[in-house]
C-alpha cells in the first residue's frame, strides 16, 4: 500500500476519532453518573447538526461563512437545553434501571428522529462548508490534509481540554465526580445530586451537539445522522472503560484509527465486522476496558 | 437537638428497626451500642435520610425532618461519618475535604483548625483518598464531616479496624469537639470503653429495639457488658 494512502487513512481516522470522542464523552459520563445508557444520544448530535443548518439558512447569502463558528456554541446550548428537558421529564425516572433506560431512550430516539422528519423533511439537507475551510495543506507530496478535517480535530481537542478543566478543576466538576463515585455519600455531604445529574446530562448532550455541527462539514445531514455514529461511540465507551476520560480518549483514537483502515483493505461492512470482533475479543481479556480504575480496596 | 420517635425501618420485607426512641440533647455525646446486626447502622442511615422509615418521625432542632432528603439534612447541619468511611476514592484528600464545604453554602476555604486536630492529613493533601490507610481514611472522614460545621455529628464505628495510636488520636479529637460544646454527637460504637469514656448518655440496642438506656455516670459497666457480650 502506498505511503500516501496510509497517511491519509490515518488522518481521516483521526478526524473520525474526534467526532466519536465528542459523542462518547457524553455517553460515558451519563452512564458513569446515572447508570443510564442513553440510546437517544445520537439524536442530540442530529439536533446539533440541524442547528448548524438553521443558522446557515438564517445567514443565507453571507459568503464569508464565519457564522459557522457561531453554530458551535449554539449547537451546544440547543442540544444541552433539549437534553435538560429530556432529563427532567424522562431520564430521571430511570436511574439505575439500565434495561428500562435502554428501552425508553431507544423510544425517545425514534421520537426525535420522527420529529426531525416532520420538521425538516425526510430528505437529507446540505450545510455548505464555509469558504475558509475549503482546500487543505499539502503534508507531503500527494497527501492533502483538508482544512475541514483539521478543524474537526482542533474542535475535539478544545472540547477535551475544556472537559478536563471542568471536571478536574471546577467545584461543579468535583461534585460530579463525587456523585459518580458514591452517590449516597455525596448526598450526605450536602451535594444536590439531582441537580448534578441534570447538569451532567445536559453537558453530555451539548458535546454531542457540537459533534453534530462539525459532522455537517463532512456531508449532508438528515434525521438518521445520529444513528451513523452512535454504535461506534458505544464501542468507544466500552473499550475505554465507562466513566473514564482518558479511557474514552484512547478508545476513540483506537476505533477511529482502525476502522477506516479495515474498511479500506476489505469492504465497508466487513471492516466494521472486523472491528467489532476485535473489540469483543479485547473485552474477553479485559472486561472493564482499557483503563479500569484501580485503587486500594475499600472496606 | 435530635429526637427519634417511634421509628421503624425495613429493607423490603424484612423489618430492621422496631419502634425506636432516642434523644440527643444540645452539646451532648450519646453512645449507641449493641452487637453486630442489631440495626445501629440502619438507625443512623434513617436519621441521615438514606433510608425512609416505615413509621415514626425524626425531629431535629424541633423541626420534623422525616421527609427531607439527605442533602437538605446535611445543609441543615447534620454531619455524617459513615461506617467504612466512604471516602471518595478517586478524589484527592484535599478534594474530599473541599466537599465538606458544600453543605455550608457560602464560599470558604478549608479551615486551618482541621490540621491541628488531624496533623497527619496536612502531608497527604495531594494523595488519592482511596490510597490512604484505614486509619488515615477515618481521620479524613471525621475531618470532612467537621468542615461542614455540623450542629449534630453522627459517627458510625470510628474505631473499627484501626490501630490503637490512631484510635487515641480520634478519641482526643472527639473530646476536643465535645469540649467546644456547640456540636452534639451521636456515636455508634462496639468498643465499649472508648464509647463510655466519651459519652454522657448511652443506649443499647438488641434486635432492632432499644433495650437499655441511661446516663453513663449511673450505669454499672457490668450491666452494659452483659448486653454486649455474646
Amino acid at each position: 500500500m502506498p505511503v500516501e494512502i496510509i497517511i491519509s487513512q490515518i488522518f481521516n481516522g483521526l478526524s473520525l476519532s474526534s467526532i466519536l470522542l465528542m459523542i462518547a464523552l457524553g455517553l460515558s459520563i451519563t452512564f458513569g453518573i446515572m447508570g443510564v445508557i442513553n440510546f437517544a444520544h445520537g439524536e442530540f448530535l442530529m439536533i446539533g447538526a440541524y442547528t448548524a443548518f438553521i443558522l446557515q439558512r438564517f445567514f443565507h447569502g453571507q459568503d464569508s461563512g464565519y457564522y459557522f463558528l457561531l453554530s458551535l456554541p449554539l449547537a451546544f446550548f440547543v442540544s444541552a437545553f433539549i437534553g435538560l428537558i429530556v432529563e427532567r421529564s424522562i431520564i430521571r425516572f430511570l436511574y439505575g434501571r439500565p434495561f428500562e433506560g435502554m428501552l425508553a431512550t431507544w423510544g425517545l430516539s425514534l421520537v426525535l428522529q420522527q420529529a426531525a422528519r416532520n420538521i425538516f423533511g425526510a430528505n437529507n439537507v446540505e450545510v455548505s462548508s464555509p469558504a475558509w475551510l475549503n482546500g487543505g495543506i499539502e503534508f507531503i507530496k500527494g497527501v492533502q490534509l483538508p482544512y475541514n478535517r483539521l478543524f474537526i480535530i482542533a474542535i475535539a481537542v478544545i472540547c477535551i481540554i475544556g472537559m478536563y478543566i471542568y471536571i478536574y478543576t471546577s467545584s461543579s466538576g468535583r461534585r460530579m465526580r463525587a456523585v459518580m463515585q458514591n452517590r449516597d455519600m455525596a448526598a450526605c455531604m450536602g451535594i444536590k445530586t439531582r441537580r448534578v445529574d441534570s447538569v451532567t446530562f445536559a453537558i453530555g448532550c451539548g458535546l454531542a451537539g457540537i459533534a453534530g455541527s462539525v459532522v455537517s462539514l463532512l456531508g449532508s445531514i438528515g434525521p438518521s445522522t445520529g444513528q451513523n455514529y452512535i454504535i461506534d461511540a458505544f464501542m468507544v465507551v466500552v473499550l475505554g472503560g465507562v466513566g473514564n476520560l482518558s479511557g474514552t480518549i484512547a478508545g476513540a483514537i483506537m476505533i477511529g484509527a482502525v476502522s477506516p483502515f479495515f474498511e479500506f483493505v476489505t469492504t465497508s461492512s466487513m471492516g466494521k465486522v472486523i472491528v467489532f470482533a476485535l473489540v469483543i475479543a479485547f473485552l474477553q481479556w479485559r472486561p472493564s476496558g482499557l483503563f479500569a480504575l484501580k485503587t486500594r480496596a475499600l472496606d | 437537638m435530635l429526637s427519634v420517635n417511634g421509628i421503624s425501618s425495613a429493607y423490603g420485607e424484612s423489618i430492621i428497626l422496631r419502634d425506636v426512641h432516642l434523644e440527643v440533647g444540645n452539646g451532648q455525646v450519646v453512645a449507641l451500642m449493641g452487637r453486630n446486626g442489631v440495626g445501629k447502622t440502619t438507625l443512623l442511615k434513617t436519621i441521615m435520610g438514606l433510608i425512609r422509615p416505615v413509621q415514626g418521625n425524626i425531629l431535629y432542632d424541633s423541626k420534623d425532618i422525616t421527609g427531607l432528603s439527605p442533602e437538605m439534612r446535611a445543609i441543615n447541619g447534620i454531619g455524617y461519618v459513615p461506617q467504612g468511611r466512604d471516602i471518595f476514592p478517586h478524589l484527592t484528600v484535599q478534594e474530599n475535604l473541599l466537599l465538606g464545604l458544600e453543605a455550608r453554602g457560602k464560599k470558604a476555604d478549608i479551615p486551618e483548625g482541621i490540621f491541628e486536630l488531624f496533623p497527619a492529613l496536612k502531608n497527604l493533601l495531594a494523595r488519592k483518598g482511596g490510597d490512604l490507610s484505614g486509619g488515615q481514611q477515618q481521620q479524613l472522614a471525621i475531618a470532612r464531616a467537621l468542615i461542614t460545621e455540623p450542629k449534630l455529628l453522627i459517627m458510625d464505628e470510628p474505631t473499627e479496624g484501626i490501630q490503637p495510636s490512631i484510635v487515641y488520636e480520634i478519641e482526643n479529637a472527639i473530646r476536643f469537639i465535645k469540649e467546644q460544646g456547640n456540636v452534639s454527637i451521636l456515636l455508634v460504637e462496639q468498643f465499649m470503653e472508648f464509647a463510655l469514656r466519651l459519652s454522657d448518655y448511652c443506649y443499647i440496642m438488641e434486635k432492632g429495639s432499644i433495650v437499655f438506656n441511661g446516663a453513663v455516670g449511673d450505669l454499672s459497666r457490668e450491666e452494659i457488658r452483659n448486653h454486649l457480650t455474646i
